[in-house]
């Protein structure tokens, strides 16, 4: 455990200037009250006309069409060693089982010695069992308007085999109850040009960005609404994206440099999140605005 | 000068496919296969309503109340508002979808037949707030129903 | 090669159902792409839905549409194991058939 909490000071070391600044502080200056009573219902009207059209949206979600090329992916046999994942790829169900992985996630494994993630332990399986480079694969992880990477698909397969499943990653095991205590205070900490932290958005009440209700990850509602949105379908460009994609997109509007993909940092910081979401039902894959 | 003569052919060719593509829509030919050639052009490419309205063959419309439109009020994403037709009419054959305020209005057309029923979902994109208009065609007749979409400007990572 | 539909066909009281997930970029014509050159148009323009060998909807839909289409349609008459084919094709020709079952 000790190499994982000092790569995740280091990913701490980088995003702040100064290593002077402890990361132990916690960020906690009480937030502001945030509503007037006006500004409180005019977000409710706006919130209650969007959920009113949730539910159809979320029926018929363009996710599953990523859903169904990973389904594809999954079982066919890949990569310089030429097998599957199916046969190969152990998500901490068993070799080949996903009913239920996703939402037991991330947890440890000790064949790779670290705490994983969904997407970073199918990225391992697809390095360790099928052959791939990991440096090919964290080229372009992420979809654009033009390109949807396998592990994309991957993930929302995975993801889509949890659904209505009970979100149950699994603290007690000590490696993993550090993880995501190192995850808790990644998003406590304060830097960049703006003194920005993950808390600054989404760790209280009642915050918003124009027309969005800003989930507070530290209560069990508010990581249930960030974690069940991921892999989510994202309306703006019509793209796939991925839990590990939001968490960099994080520090991107922090202004601090990209985590390193599928690194302790980002695993850390989704343990604390979905953690935070435990006992209740994920409902994901999303989809997003 | 000798650019009209030959002009006036150029659109004399185009009206008569214009023509055929109206008796297409009209059902009086009716094509088995679909062939993106069978495409109203015309009503696709109309920059305003009108004449979108023209080009499917609605010059004039009447508003009913049992031609359902439902639309968020605000819409959560320009990119993706989704829109819901329903019509009670009988004998209702047909379902087109226009944004006034889109570069081209006419975002859909569909023709039902074979049991049916003249209610279609789908979603659409909006450049800006605007009146969502519904035309459907009922025995011969065209009935509109129109509500207005706000569009918003949107946070960061959703 | 176009990717293919999901389809799905489900029996509601008296009525089936219909749902239609499409994958396609649906290009406007008019959109930039990051180094600012402009992306050509790219739609869908004719779709239709066949429910046991009978054509039930014939769509034609242009640039205003979401990009990866979803459509929903309803129909009487159909049974369960019916045979539902969507066709569609786009601007570019380029066009893709699947098929589901009535469930």
């Amino acid at each position: 455990m000790k190499q994982h909490l000092i790569g995740a000071l280091c990913a701490l070391a980088f995003v702040g200037g100064s290593i002077a600044q402890t990361p132990k502080k916690p960020a906690a200056k009480p937030a502001p009250k945030p509503a007037q009573a006006a500004v409180a219902e005019e977000k409710d009207a706006a919130t209650l006309e969007f959920e009113k059209f949730r539910a159809e949206m979320e029926d018929s979600n363009p996710a599953e069409l990523f859903e169904m090329k990973g389904a594809e992916q999954w079982k066919a046999k890949r990569g310089p060693k030429n097998v599957s994942l199916a046969e190969s790829c152990d998500l901490g169900q068993g070799v080949g089982k996903i009913d239920g992985a996703y939402v037991k996630m991330p947890r440890y494994f000790a064949d790779a010695d670290a705490v994983m993630d969904a997407e970073r332990r199918i990225v391992w399986c697809m390095v360790e069992k099928q052959g791939f480079l990991f440096d090919d694969i964290a080229k372009r992880p992420f979809a654009n308007e033009t390109f949807t990477p396998d592990i994309t698909n991957l993930v929302t397969y995975v993801a889509a085999h949890s659904r209505n499943m009970k979100i149950d990653v699994p603290l007690k095991d000590p490696k993993v109850r550090d993880a995501y205590e190192i995850g808790k205070e990644i998003a406590a900490y304060r830097a960049g040009p703006y003194d920005f932290s993950c808390n600054t958005c989404h760790g209280s009440d009642g915050k918003r960005i124009r027309m969005q209700n800003l989930p507070n990850i530290a209560t069990p509602k508010g990581a249930l609404s960030g974690v069940q949105g991921w892999p989510g379908y994202r309306m703006t460009g019509g793209v796939m994206l991925t839990h590990q994609w939001r968490m960099g997109d994080c520090f991107r509007q922090q202004r601090f440099p990209q985590p390193k993909y599928a690194s302790d940092a980002v695993a850390y910081l989704l343990t604390y999140m979905i953690g935070n979401a435990n006992g209740q039902t994920y409902k994901g894959p999303g989809i997003k605005r | 000068m000798e650019m009209n003569p030959a002009r006036r052919t150029v659109l004399r060719g185009a009206g008569s496919l214009g023509a055929l593509s109206a008796l297409v829509l009209a059902g009086v030919l009716k094509p088995t296969a679909v062939y993106a050639a069978d495409w109203n052009k015309a009503a696709f490419e109309a920059k305003d309503t009108a004449g979108a309205l023209k080009g499917i063959g609605a010059a004039s419309t009447s508003e009913s109340k049992d031609l359902m439109l439902k639309v968020p009020d605000i819409a959560e994403n320009g990119a993706v508002v989704p829109v819901d037709v329903t019509c009670n009419i009988p004998k209702t054959s047909s379902i087109s979808i226009l944004v006034e305020k889109n570069p081209s209005p006419l975002c859909a057309h569909f023709e039902f037949a074979n049991g049916a029923v003249a209610d279609v979902s789908a979603r659409l994109k909006m450049g800006q707030t605007s009146l969502v208009k519904a035309v459907a065609k009922a025995d011969g007749k065209f009935y509109t129903a129109q509500k207005e979409v706000k569009v918003t400007v949107g946070g960061c990572g959703g | 090669m176009a990717d293919p539909m999901k389809i799905r066909a489900q029996i509601k009281g008296d009525v089936a159902e219909i749902r239609i997930l499409m994958g396609h970029p649906m290009e406007t014509g008019q959109r930039k792409d990051a180094a600012g050159a402009t992306v050509p148009a790219h739609f869908i323009q004719s779709m239709t839905v066949d429910v046991a060998g009978k054509r039930v909807v014939d769509g034609q839909i242009g640039t205003s549409v979401s990009r990866n289409p979803v459509f929903g349609f309803k129909m009487k008459g159909a049974k369960a194991g019916d045979k539902v084919v969507v066709n569609w094709v786009d601007n570019k020709g380029d066009k893709r058939t699947d098929e589901a079952t009535v469930a």
